[in-house]
């Protein structure tokens, strides 16, 4: 009987020890279930990425090879004109590439002054959104919204005039609706979603 | 029960095992034409009872079907850059105009099995949809203040799809155009080059007395002439390269070669053919297309042939100038066809031949249809013939960019385009239709320019 205990608490012993040595994957596990991510956070960190593969992409490669090098231009006819496409266009582009990949989030860029008609703001919380950022410099806008039958988690973050290209380019294109945009203006807004 | 009801229950009953055995004969004997809802479209009757191909197995739902239209159609889109992709109506943002139009489906506008209602771009949507989403366009142009909604894609203005040619800036920087650039001349075609490019064993020129297949194998002087004369002599191209193709399990003679021996060189171009209305139904593996079962004109002498390389590149000799004319007209009867021996086009096509204007100044039936293209394959850029005259078919617009700009200018392409009468007489005489497009893009940027100073 005294075997078998012994036998019992060295099992025991071995299990506790495994456990521990394994404790870092089994706390991973234990933890993901019950501090799962809240949609905002979600969405607050999505955005995070957003704006800094965009700002990287504006700073590193369009306006050191455009301004600074004058090896290549921008255009928004990119392809055509064999150029670098334009900030916003690789957001969109990224965006469209995202939905074909997942359903879990949707991203797009809208404006109460865009330059394509189909990017204004479309859904109430879309217009109550925008109309808030540019009302709230620097704020973000978060609302529950029902859209098809689904709600989501809608998220919208102002979308700065970061540089004087941001502001001139769309300044001069014969399809936006403002031309006095000034650098450090909110042109428009990041929406977010994340079905709930 | 009444006499007269087990009579009724008795012949309902027949009925319904007779109509049951029917069905299920057909179904296992391959013959599913009584399953078809009504006739198919242009584009897909010929593959219209290899069900599968777009239904899926158990006839899934949307989201199969979808992926069979893109299995097909997916890289013209691409190549066009699709205006309208799924990808941009995915957002949640835009539900309420899917409930108006599902753009996330082919089918919502291309609904098979409707000839009806079908037009000959294939959509089966009235001709104004651009309304649904688009109803306020003339707020923002007022160029378009008095247009009718159903002429929103008229050639030379609109294309749900290919966009390519009729952008603004587009319009704008091609206004100044000629009609016609005198001296354009297609891309030579240059296989050989690229083929040793890629080999480590460069080939040359052979004769007749370098024909290399087996002494068991009777010699045909005949054939041996035709070979020795053709493009595949004069780049290296040996009777045992197709014949002992090593694509041939076991190198010994082939008398008849199968066509995927042709493809070992020719890839990019056997792909297109079976993308095209010449192959479309070899690649469902059903019996080759026939001129016989075409829904466009053809000739009756041409009925019995039936569609594969072989048909407009004869063997042995693989003429490309044969095939790029009298290979189309051998079968085609449709007036476009018939107009075209009197029209410039073929006179500059003869000045080609006789050696008076240089390589590439004629055109050809297959210059507009089946359009030279440069590609890049294996790390190396080459000319490949496109063998899927449907991607530069309909709508006609379609061939703008690919097509008519290599010679014309972008106005008198429009114009062209939207002649159907000069369409038919294959382009004799002068366009009498004008399209504003352009002329709407330059005031629109008189007026801009005037705004910004």
């Amino acid at each position: 009987m005294k075997h078998i205990k012994t036998q019992l608490a060295v099992i025991g012993l071995a299990g506790i020890s495994m456990a521990l040595v394994g404790c870092n994957e089994e706390k991973t596990t234990a933890a993901a279930a019950p501090a799962s991510v809240s949609p905002q956070k979600m969405a607050d960190a999505l955005f995070t990425v957003m704006e800094a593969d965009r700002a990287t992409y504006t700073q590193k490669v369009l306006k050191r090879l455009v301004k600074e090098e004058k090896l290549i231009k921008a255009s928004e006819h990119w392809k055509d004109d064999k150029a670098l496409p334009l900030p916003a266009q690789m957001f969109r582009m990224a965006s469209e590439r995202a939905a074909e990949n997942s359903s879990d989030f949707s991203y797009s860029l809208i404006s109460a002054w865009p330059i394509n008609k189909q990017n204004e703001p479309k859904t109430a919380a879309e217009k109550e959104g925008v109309k808030f950022i540019e009302d709230n410099p620097g704020k973000r806008f978060y609302k529950e919204e029902k859209l098809g039958g689904t709600t989501y988690f809608t998220a919208i973050y102002p979308d700065v005039a970061v540089s004087s290209a941001c502001s001139s380019c769309h300044n001069d294109h014969k399809d936006s609706p403002k031309t006095d945009f000034k650098v450090g203006d909110t042109m428009g807004g990041v929406v977010i979603r994340i079905p709930l | 029960m009444k006499s007269s009801n087990k009579k009724w229950w008795a012949m309902w009953t027949v009925s319904t095992l007779l109509l049951i055995g029917y069905y299920a004969y057909a179904m296992t004997n391959g013959d599913e034409s009584n399953f078809l809802p009504g006739p198919s479209s242009h584009g897909h009757y010929q593959i219209e009872l290899a069900c599968d191909t777009c239904h899926g197995e158990a006839f899934a739902g949307p989201e199969i079907m979808q992926k069979a239209c893109v299995g097909c159609h997916s890289e013209e889109l691409e190549r066009v850059e699709d205006s309208h992709p799924r990808k941009k109506f995915t957002d949640p943002r835009n539900v309420d105009q899917l409930e108006q139009l599902d753009a996330r489906y082919c089918v919502t506008c291309h609904n098979e099995h409707r000839i009806e209602i079908t037009d000959e771009t294939g959509v089966t949507l009235p001709s104004d949809f651009c309304l649904l989403c688009h109803q306020d366009i003339a707020e923002d142009r007022e160029s378009h203040r008095d247009l009718e909604f159903n002429t929103c894609a008229n050639s030379g203005c609109h294309n749900y799809h290919d966009n390519k040619a009729l952008y603004e800036d587009f319009l704008v920087k091609h206004a100044d155009e000629e009609a016609t650039n005198g001296h354009a001349v297609l891309p030579e075609r240059n296989l050989a080059a690229f083929i040793n490019a890629i080999s480590d064993r460069p080939l040359s020129s052979l004769m007749a007395s370098d024909a290399d297949m087996p002494n068991t194998v009777t010699q045909d002087d005949i054939v041996i002439l035709s070979w020795s004369a053709s493009a595949h002599a004069r780049n290296g191209i040996n009777c045992s390269a197709c014949h002992m193709s090593s694509y041939v399990a076991d190198d010994r003679w082939n008398k008849s070669p199968s066509e995927a021996v042709c493809k070992e060189c020719h890839a990019k171009e056997q792909e297109g053919f079976l993308a095209s209305r010449h192959g479309m139904r070899t690649a469902q593996e059903m019996s080759a297309m026939s001129p016989s079962f075409a829904r466009l004109a053809m000739k009756q002498k041409s009925h019995e042939q039936s569609l594969s390389c072989h048909s407009c590149h004869d063997s042995h000799r693989y003429n490309t100038v044969e095939a790029a004319v009298e290979a189309c007209i051998g079968c085609h009867d449709d007036k476009h066809t018939l107009a075209y021996k009197a029209s410039p086009h073929y006179q500059l096509w003869q000045q080609e031949l006789a050696g008076t204007l240089p390589e590439g100044s004629g055109v050809s039936c297959s210059s507009c249809h089946l359009p030279r293209e440069i590609i890049r394959e294996r790390g190396h850029q080459r000319t490949a013939v496109q063998h899927n005259q449907n991607d530069f078919l309909r709508p006609n617009e379609k061939m703008i960019r690919p097509v008519c700009l290599k010679c014309h200018g972008l106005g008198f392409t429009f114009n062209a385009l939207a002649d159907e009468a000069l369409i038919e007489k294959n382009f004799t005489g002068k366009p009498e239709k004008t399209v504003a497009s352009i002329e709407m893009a330059l005031k629109r940027e008189r007026t801009d320019k005037k705004k910004a100073n």
